[in-house]
């Protein structure tokens, strides 16, 4: 049947509860920290106190002998071949050799028959370093006299990203109004509640397995045989659960992954290593934090002119995939407005800091922030209302952006009406109480990335001889639900139950191999995969149906676990039956395999132009607020968001991806701040890193989640992105409503109550002064 | 040897004598002695709430609670709600999409279970206070709360059937 037809789908469009639900809710999910192998050691990293200094000497002596110690590395145990994601930034070592650059930083490991042991062994390890000058602000850094923490970074430049589209200076000359600000945000954690594990395993033949929580489990693969030196053959990486990722540590290899292995080498056992909450929050993979000048032209009617945006990131001490950060954000601010002429430029400097990477929509929610809350300053100076102005600049289907953004189907508009209506906008807007205000922000996400190296996806699908199928793919669920969602669209083409479909989770022995769990590609691209390998599986099985069934292979329908003629309904087999008549008379498997690539089309990641995803997502988010004039507490009142993900194939995950970011962005906007004194971690606990609660949220009743249905072409049955999107416009909706209530723009994250506070306190004051000064006038 | 203590706990109905030294928490014992390992281990300083489970029918966070202390009283952990049939909290939990990562899930369960056996007809309010020491990064709590009001809505059902 045609795609056309969505609403005759047996099992797409239906919320579907998550296939692993059933595990997780009665304790029997397997994480990474619930494996426990015969004879296995406790590993424990010892982490270099200093932001910046040289390793002199190495004494392990006095923790070798501690009884129950099996074994210690250093860095001069591995090759000293540097891992990293993008071939020009590598610049990750297992361990430090002769140089640590931020506090944190891993030196040394030991194995040992307990945590305990293996903890009070790292007191025992002596290192001699010698300090080095630090630093730790991006634009100090970028000082000619600043302290090089890399010698293939000349500046400290880690990495930049430069475009410019159209003609800047002209738009400029052609706006009307000129806008000019600065904005600036945190560093963030990705504050998955399961620390970062794993259990290593080397075997006598050579074989080196790694049982983890990762989630992109074949980027680890890759960078566990770089950093190794070894062949990725000899590797095995075994899925476990994964008890939320976000990006960060769970989407590379770690430290903790290479001394695992190694370890298992030089004690024959397997060595098990779980970070601690502490080490989780001192440690790099954050998100990058930004200072965000921009520059934006309009004309009277509020239509965009020109908009250049600089981008200073304090990285951190390594690169992680901060090279492909800066060009996102940049490219991410063509949409979802229609921008004839853009100029952008980004640094990503090395600083003495834990290092930054990918967090649930990247480098986007930060420029999304700084772009839609100086849009709000331009709409209150233009006079016009704040989703008229977003009206007037919405980018529509067919659209080309200036970057090469090929737009299928957009529904912004929609989006912003949707919102608009449910959250009361036209009712509220202007007519709140004092202290209480609302405020709408927009965002875009791409449908998964074409990158320069592996981008594609695969899939296969075996029906066994009960009629159930086994899908293997590369993708992970992290809790987004994966595996629910890739098992539907299976279900869906071979007519079978959700319920009949086993999803693997991923080895690198068995799965295809896979770019990795990110950027929202999987329900697409490997959506996408498993669709075409569900029917070349149907296809064979349509072949067996006709032969045995004596009708045409085209006249076969696939519906509640049976074939049958749509001719002649009489004419019908079984699935489990066509599949046991096949194996056992012709010795067929019946094993589909598909691929999706996203099409020829390349990015020109140099000069910044190309099509990188092939779907985009708009969203656009409206926020109530309430503000404590006494404390400068923020109290969200009410969440209205709607996003065009297409055609959500499992209505509940789309609801939990979207109201699950959203409420990140909002621990972001209003909590989250890894706080830093010269590289120095001074939060690391969940007691004082503050994550949204419960009692933060507002009543069920205000919150809303509106799907805005449209069909895209290249999605897997209309699918698009779904949730990470919809965060890229939280932390301007509530910067903007936070404004509407006590007329003070925060152009500085989180808006914490201090800020908050000492923002009110500085308006009376000059409220005053401007008094008392025209009393004086009179 | 080595000061380690014979203890005597009962977890899920079960009897377990371990030893272990005096300083072990209960989520150490629950699963790296005993071998439960549903109850989960994330931040070990009573913030998060993935290490929850039941001390006489009230939630506790085993990571600040010692295994010793907790001799001679009725231990339940996530591998003893439901171990015949799954309860109806777990039920609404997959069914209202409150579970995706799962790594609070366990700890959730049993703070609603006990939630609900005080309060079967908590309001919106009760059960945000009920889970307020609980983190998920996950879900944003909504559809959390959602599970928890359908988990009493059909236990209510279920009970006033069976009574009449």
């Amino acid at each position: 049947m045609g795609e056309e037809f969505r609403n005759e789908y047996n099992i797409l469009g239906r919320p579907v509860a998550k296939k692993d639900g059933w595990l997780k809710v009665s304790g029997q999910a397997e994480y990474a920290d619930d494996i426990f192998l015969p004879g296995m050691l406790h590993g424990k990293l010892l982490r270099s106190p200093h932001p910046h200094a040289r390793i002199l000497h190495t004494d392990i002596s006095k923790a070798a002998a501690l009884p129950g110690v099996r074994a210690i590395v250093t860095g001069k145990d591995f090759p000293g071949i540097k891992y990293g994601n993008l071939p020009q930034t590598r610049d990750y070592l297992p361990l430090a050799i002769d140089r640590v650059r931020y506090i944190g930083e891993e030196v040394a490991a030991v194995a040992a028959i307990d945590e305990d042991t293996a903890e009070e062994a790292l007191d025992l390890i002596q290192v001699e370093y010698e300090p080095l000058p630090a630093v730790f602000d991006p634009v100090e850094a970028m000082q000619p006299e600043a302290p090089q923490l890399h010698e293939h970074a000349a500046g400290n430049i880690s990495g930049h990203s430069a475009f410019h589209f159209g003609d800047v200076e002209v738009g400029f000359a052609n706006s009307d109004y000129i806008r000019e600000d600065i904005f600036e945000t945190q560093p963030l954690k990705h504050g998955m509640l399961e620390p970062h594990a794993c259990v290593g395993t080397w075997d006598n033949t050579g074989k080196i397995t790694l049982r983890t929580c990762k989630m992109s489990p074949y980027v680890v693969w890759r960078q566990l045989a770089m950093g190794l030196g070894i062949e990725p053959g000899r590797i095995r990486v075994i899925q476990s659960f994964v008890g939320g990722a976000f990006s960060g540590g769970k989407q590379e290899a770690m430290p903790m992954d290479f001394c695992a292995v190694l370890l298992a080498k030089k004690t024959g056992r397997p060595v098990k290593f779980v970070h601690t909450m502490d080490e989780v929050l001192t440690i790099g993979h954050m998100r990058h934090p930004m200072r965000i000048w921009l520059r934006t032209g309009v004309k009277t009617d509020g239509t965009f002119q020109a908009q250049h945006c600089k981008v200073t990131a304090n990285g951190g001490a390594y690169s992680s995939i901060g090279q492909f950060s800066m060009y996102l954000g940049g490219a991410m601010l063509n949409l979802p407005y229609r921008l004839p002429n853009i100029k952008y430029e980004a640094q990503r400097v090395y600083t003495n800091n834990g290092f930054c990477g990918a967090l649930r929509g990247h480098t986007i929610p930060q420029i999304c922030y700084a772009r839609d809350s100086q849009l709000d300053t331009i709409a209150e100076h233009l006079g016009l209302d704040p989703i008229e102005i977003r009206h007037r600049n919405a980018i529509q289907p067919g659209d080309t952006t200036s970057n090469g953004f090929r737009i299928t189907t957009f529904g912004f508009d929609e989006c912003l009406d949707r919102v608009a209506e449910a959250s009361g906008w036209r009712k509220k807007r202007g007519n709140l109480p004092k202290y209480r205000g609302i405020g709408v922000g927009c965002g875009s996400l791409i449908s998964g990335a074409r990158l320069m190296g592996h981008s594609a996806s695969a899939a296969e699908v075996r029906i066994q001889e009960d009629g159930s199928v086994q899908l293997t793919t590369g993708s992970t669920d992290v809790g987004q639900g994966a595996d629910t969602v890739l098992s539907m669209i299976a279900a869906e083409v071979l007519g079978v139950e959700v319920d009949d479909v086993r999803f693997q989770r991923v080895d690198t022995d068995i799965t295809p191999v896979d770019p990795g769990t990110f950027g929202s590609r999987v329900t697409f691209w490997t959506g996408n995969a498993v669709k075409r390998a569900a029917e070349d599986a149907r296809g064979q099985l349509a072949q067996l149906a006709a032969q045995k069934l004596g009708v045409d292979a085209q006249d076969l329908v696939f519906r509640n676990r049976q074939v049958f003629s749509q001719k002649d309904q009489q004419r019908c087999v079984s699935v489990k039956e066509l599949v046991r008549w096949g194996e056992f008379h012709l010795g067929q498997v019946i094993t589909g395999r598909g691929a999706y690539a996203a099409g020829e089309e390349l990015i020109n990641f140099r000069t910044g132009f190309g099509n990188i995803s092939p779907a985009y997502t708009p969203s656009a988010c409206v926020v109530e607020v309430e503000v404590d004039p006494g404390t400068g507490h923020v109290t969200i009142t009410g969440i209205w968001g709607a996003d065009d993900s297409g055609f959500p194939l499992n209505p509940l995950a789309v609801k939990g991806q979207v109201l699950g970011s959203t409420v990140m962005h909002i621990g972001q906007a209003l909590y989250e701040d890894l706080i830093r004194i010269e590289g120095k971690v001074m939060n690391p606990s969940l007691r004082d890193y503050k994550m949204p609660l419960s009692t933060d949220m507002p009543k069920l009743a205000d919150v809303a989640h509106i799907n805005v249905i449209t069909w895209e072409p290249s999605g897997p049955f209309g699918a698009k992105e779904a949730g990470e999107g919809a965060g890229t416009g939280v932390l301007a909706a509530v910067a903007n409503a936070v404004y509407d209530a006590i007329g003070v723009r925060l152009k500085r994250l989180p808006m914490s109550p201090d800020r908050i506070f000492f923002a009110l306190k500085q308006r009376q004051n000059e409220l005053s002064m401007q008094e008392s000064s025209s009393i004086d006038a009179k | 040897m080595n000061g380690l203590l014979p203890m005597s706990l009962r977890v899920n109905g079960e009897r377990h004598d371990i030893l272990a030294p005096p300083w072990r928490t209960l989520l150490e014992a629950l699963r790296e002695i005993i071998g439960l390992t549903g109850t989960k281990r994330s931040c070990q300083e009573g913030q998060c709430g993935t290490c929850t489970v039941l001390i006489d029918g009230k939630a506790v966070n085993s990571c600040l609670y010692l295994a010793v202390e907790a001799q001679g009283k009725d231990i339940t952990t996530i591998e003893g709600v439901g171990k015949e049939h799954l309860h109806q909290i777990q039920k609404s939990f997959v069914q209202k999409g409150g579970v995706q990562c799962g790594f609070c899930t366990p700890g959730l369960i049993l703070a609603t279970k006990s939630l609900l056996d005080d309060t079967p007809e908590p309001s919106e309010d009760q059960i945000r206070e009920a889970i307020v020491g609980h983190l998920c990064r996950c879900t944003g709590y909504i559809q959390i709360v959602e599970a928890i009001q359908d988990a009493a809505r059909e236990m209510a059902r279920q009970g006033s059937r069976s009574d009449g």
